[in-house]
């Protein structure tokens, strides 16, 4: 598979009157071409404002300190705002934190998303309805032409989020970011809309940036799993190597905290509190939590490394420990 | 159940309202200094004369019973009488309405026209150049009194750059009034195909509406500005820009519509405001409105025609917010059933 999304060193900080916040610290990370990647972090941890990124949509007091995106081998940054306009909902679209807020409350969802395809399809107002009422089945949402004609505080959480899905896939994009889809809808609705996102992705060929705080969520749903905490990439893997051989200390406790039934320990939180991403130190932001830490975490950020092909790691005590080992 | 009982019940909201304001006017002869009957008799009436117009305007009855008299005949459509004119004031009223409401409309329009997209340039261009020159337009909109505003407008264009018109009234001299249909000079003319009297009263409607306008601009400005502000942040809006909306559907589509929601609340008080402000700037451009006929007989201490006046602009607010209440439940669809 070829590199769909590269993003190389990627920075962001926020202005803010009590300095600045440093949301996001030289990132990277890959999306092949129809691969579904989780992107897993505690709240805070600098994941939307990836996303936003991503669609260059970062806007003050936020600003891009460093870093490259491309995208099909285009380095997003040296585009027009009119090229990179006809990239976001058609090429690459994006599914927003919280459906019911995310649709307009003044247009009708049917409008919402009838626009889309007569906006990047170039279709007829016409057949632009016809292609949104079929959409509309594709999400399953029952009697969607009743449905077209409502407006997002007609529906339930669950339809919002089908329609944002409509919305997004709308114009078949090539990648598709889902932030947190999931997030207050009950564990049953969840499940299904991951289910029809995962089936929706795989029909398409759309690879997915699934953004979630939830382990969970991504252990049935990605291949690959990028783990950030508080704005830094400390470990890339394949979905199965990540669960059962998690390298960086975060992500262990990442893991013991997910609460399983075959287990009898009872799950154990993460010590410690996300550090402030205001003027923080240099060096590894998990230092202050961390059980391996030793001098020189603190002194340098610990490059991303690789521990076989496709795992990367970005932790000095994974490290020693495995060359004291081999 | 649905629209018809919550037309019905606001209906009802608004008549303690208009209990209250009918008091307020009521009370007001009293709080205006020289009594009624003292007006009216004239300066060199003797006590027994007095006494006697006392009784035939039932003034020497107690306070209950004269509210009721007074009430009564509003009901009736009797506003009482101007000393002055020595008609009844409804008829004067009648008659001089139009050219008040056709002002009305007019500032409206502008502060509309010009308060809105200014408010969305502010928002847009927050804290650059544009907003900091749109914040001073508007405040000074707002600081200037009206009757300087006017002064200033009439010193400009008409002295010296004679662009305006002489501040006389709704036509230009030699200019015939059109045929009465609506009473707005304006709207008569366009629909009698009456060119010369259309130019006539838009060019004397000019100024006084510019005036009038410019002085409630700055709240439609400031309401569009920040609940714009608010909404350019809101989710809906990020994901518009997301989903590669051009900026003109995203600014005037997507974010201005839900913007547009609670400005709609405020026009009842902005047209509030014209009302009174009526009052100032058809004296200075002797517009042959309600305000002006109001102002005069402040002057003259004519009780009527002042107690009329309040009376009418309060009914008229409280009328206009009650629509405003309506047109509200219409453009936002989150309360339609309300
Ligand atoms: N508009 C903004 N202004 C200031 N700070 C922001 C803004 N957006 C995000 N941040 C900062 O970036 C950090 C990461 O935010 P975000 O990417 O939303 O986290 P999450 O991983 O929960 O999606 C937050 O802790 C916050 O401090
Ligand atoms: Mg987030």
């Amino acid at each position: 598979m070829s590199d769909l999304l590269e993003i190389a060193d990627l920075t962001v900080s926020f202005d803010s009157d009590a300095g600045e916040i440093q949301a996001v610290d030289h990132i990277s990370l890959t999306i092949r071409a129809g691969e579904v990647v989780g992107l897993v972090g505690e709240s805070g941890s600098g994941k939307s404002v990836t996303a936003f990124a991503i669609l260059r949509l970062i806007r003050r007091p936020g600003r891009v300190k460093s870093g490259t995106i491309r995208f099909n081998g285009v380095d997003l940054g040296t585009l027009s705002e009119e090229e990179m306009r006809q990239i976001r909902g058609a090429k690459i679209a994006l599914i927003s934190q919280s459906p019911r807020t995310a649709l307009n409350p003044v247009i009708t969802v049917g409008r919402q998303i009838a626009r889309l395809f007569e906006l990047h399809g170039g279709l007829s107002a016409r057949d632009a309805h016809r292609r949104m009422l079929e959409m509309l089945s594709l999400v399953r949402i029952p009697d969607p032409a009743k449905r077209a004609g409502q407006y997002a505080h007609q529906l339930s959480g669950g339809m919002c989020q089908r329609v944002m899905i409509a919305m997004a896939l709308a114009t078949s994009p090539q990648l598709l970011i889902a932030d947190e889809p999931t997030t207050g809808l009950d564990v049953s609705i969840a499940a299904r809309i991951l289910d029809l996102l995962r089936e929706l992705g795989a029909k398409t060929g759309a690879a997915i940036l699934l953004i979630t705080h939830d382990l969970g969520v991504v252990a049935e749903t990605a291949d690959r799993v990028v783990v950030m905490h508080a704005g830094q990439v400390v470990e890339s893997a394949p979905v199965r190597t990540l669960f059962h051989q998690p390298a960086h200390p975060y992500t262990r406790a990442l893991v013991r905290s997910i609460p399983r039934v075959d287990r009898t320990v009872t799950m154990e939180p993460i010590p410690g509190a996300v550090p402030s991403l205001l003027d923080p130190p240099p060096g590894c932001r998990y230092a202050e939590r961390c059980g391996w830490v030793s001098e020189r975490c603190r002194i340098a950020r610990p490059p991303l490394t690789r521990v076989v092909a496709d795992h990367e790691v970005a932790c000095y005590g994974f490290e020693e420990r495995r060359d004291a080992a081999g | 159940m649905g629209f018809l009982g919550y037309l019905v019940r606001r209906l009802a909201l608004a008549l303690p309202t208009l209990f209250g304001v009918s008091l307020i006017c009521f009370f007001l002869t009293y709080m205006l200094p020289g009594n009624p009957a003292m007006v009216k008799a004239g300066p060199f009436a003797t006590p027994e004369h007095l006494a006697e117009m006392e009784r035939a305007m039932g003034l020497d009855r107690s306070l209950p019973e004269q509210y009721y008299r007074y009430a009564s005949g509003l009901l009736r459509g009797d506003l009482g009488e101007s000393s002055a004119t020595g008609r009844p004031v409804s008829e004067d009223f009648v008659q001089r309405l139009p050219a008040t409401l056709e002002l009305t409309f007019a500032s409206l329009i502008i502060a509309i026209v010009i308060g809105i997209p200014l408010g969305v340039l502010s928002a847009v261009h927050r804290d650059t150049f544009i907003d900091h020159v749109g914040r001073v337009v508007g405040i000074t909109g707002v600081a200037m009194p009206s009757f300087w505003t006017g002064l200033i407008f009439v010193y400009v264009f008409f002295y010296l750059l004679d662009v305006a018109p002489a501040p006389l009234g709704r036509l230009g001299a030699g200019i015939t009034a059109p045929q009465h249909i609506t009473g707005l000079y304006v709207v008569d003319s366009l629909l009698t195909g009456n060119w010369q009297t259309l130019r006539s009263s838009l060019f004397q409607l000019m100024l006084p509406a510019a005036t009038l306008g410019f002085s409630v601009m700055a709240p439609v400005a400031r309401m569009v500005r920040s609940t714009m502000l608010e909404i350019l942040e809101s989710d809906y809006v990020k994901a518009a820009w997301a989903a590669g909306l051009p900026r003109r559907t995203v600014i005037y589509g997507d974010a201005l519509r839900n913007a547009l929601i609670p400005v709609v609340t405020i026009l009842g008080i902005v047209f509030g405001f014209l009302m009174a402000g009526n009052a100032v700037v058809e004296s200075v451009f002797a517009w042959p409105g309600i305000g002006n006929y109001a102002v005069t007989a402040l002057m003259t201490k004519d009780s009527g025609p002042i107690q009329s006046f309040v009376l009418f602009v309060a009914v008229l607010y409280v009328a206009v917010n009650l629509l405003v209440d309506l047109v509200y439940g219409l453009a936002d669809p989150r309360i339609r059933l309300g």
